[in-house]
């Protein structure tokens, strides 16, 4: 896995490339945290993501809760059609907002 | 397509008694394989040799590649978390409560963050119609809430492989498809390579991508779903229709046995 993180129109966008798994997940979750912690509105690219497992989505949960006991904005976008896979495994397709790009996100932002 | 597993020429006593012979297998990447069998036909012992809990006779059993007869302890621990195993009775830990007993694997194989390891095991509950039961002892589960959580236990890691004993023994039909078709789903979403032992024709109709039939130790035939039920072979068809066997008895052995002689 790597990542980058960039800032465009008031997001934090965290991109996660390659797969998630339990060796680099832990990584993952800490940049997401970091930008919540720095009060920013974060979102977590997930286009070229080829696998996440259990401990990645997990990080998007915990990202997720984190942001709303903040009252910061969360989602994903760009969402692979082998990370939606496992998303909906647990429902969780029905939990995060999840936008196609990051227009559309900012579109439903209003 | 990839073999996950792949047994060759597997050979197994219990004491002098030949159990398995010469049995050959192979599942692929993402297949799910049904052994079935009826009493005493060796599957309980074949799923015992591909957890890599009895060794052989002779033979070989590799999966992942990496040849479990040949390995050594550090080899099978590294390849356990790559298995995932969901034992017919549950095997749970009767003290812990439900989502204890769902993060033990995380515990043992893992150094993730205790938050993210309860937030992984939450989830394979809610995947497993348990959620928010967590809290509860076995003992205040149903039968088939202690398979549910038992699966839930067995892909908590996310395994490549992922064993499962006798899923819809003792369960209502109901919640026994229910369990047919979260196997489906794992096989689908996680891309879980799946060998299900179970003696429930319907069951095992509607989830195998092959069925390999045993009997008596060895292998009848292994085939498509289709293929199995168009088997011309007697003792499959005498399995799927119910039908007892019709076997020679051998008066002399027959009677050496009765008599201890």
């Amino acid at each position: 896995m790597s990542y980058q993180v960039q800032q465009e129109s008031g997001y934090a966008i965290v991109c996660l490339s390659g797969d998630v798994d339990l060796s680099c997940s832990p990584e993952a979750r800490k940049t997401i945290l970091a930008s919540l912690s720095r009060g920013q509105h974060t979102l977590v690219d997930l286009s070229a993501v080829s696998y996440i497992d259990s401990s990645g989505v997990a990080s998007l949960v915990e990202g997720f809760q984190t942001a709303r006991r903040k009252s910061l904005r969360f989602g994903l976008i760009g969402v692979s059609a082998a990370a939606l896979g496992v998303l909906e495994l647990a429902r969780l397709d029905k939990v995060f907002p999840i936008h196609a790009t990051l227009a559309a996100r900012l579109e439903a932002d209003g | 397509m990839t073999a996950a597993i792949e047994v060759r020429d597997l050979v197994t006593h219990y004491g002098s008694r030949l159990i398995l012979d010469h049995v050959a297998l192979e599942v692929g990447s993402g297949e799910i394989m049904v052994i079935m069998g009826g009493s005493g036909s060796g599957k309980s012992t074949l799923l015992r040799h591909l957890l890599g809990l009895n060794r052989p006779t002779s033979g070989s059993i590799k999966l992942l590649g990496q040849d479990i007869t040949t390995a050594s302890a550090a080899e099978m621990h590294a390849l356990r978390r790559n298995m995932g195993v969901s034992f017919q009775g549950g095997a749970l830990f009767g003290s812990m409560s439900v989502l204890e007993n769902v993060m033990l694997p995380l515990r043992e194989h893992t150094e993730l963050d205790e938050q993210t390891m309860a937030i992984m095991a939450r989830m394979k509950l809610e995947v497993v119609s348990l959620g928010g039961l967590g809290h509860l002892l076995p003992s205040q589960l149903s039968g088939g809430m202690i398979k549910r959580a038992a699966l839930a236990r067995a892909i908590v890691m996310d395994p490549k492989l992922l064993f499962f004993d006798e899923p819809s023994a003792g369960l209502d039909p109901v919640v026994s498809a229910e369990l047919d078709e979260l196997i489906l789903k794992l096989r689908d979403s996680m891309r879980m390579s799946i060998v299900v032992v179970t003696h429930e024709l319907d069951s095992a109709f509607k989830i195998a991508d092959r069925i390999t039939v045993l009997d008596h130790g060895r292998i009848l035939l292994t085939g498509t779903v289709a293929e199995v039920r168009n088997s011309s072979n007697q003792r499959v068809q005498d399995l799927l229709n119910r039908r007892p066997r019709q076997e020679e008895i051998d008066a002399d052995a027959y009677l050496r046995r009765l008599t201890g002689g």
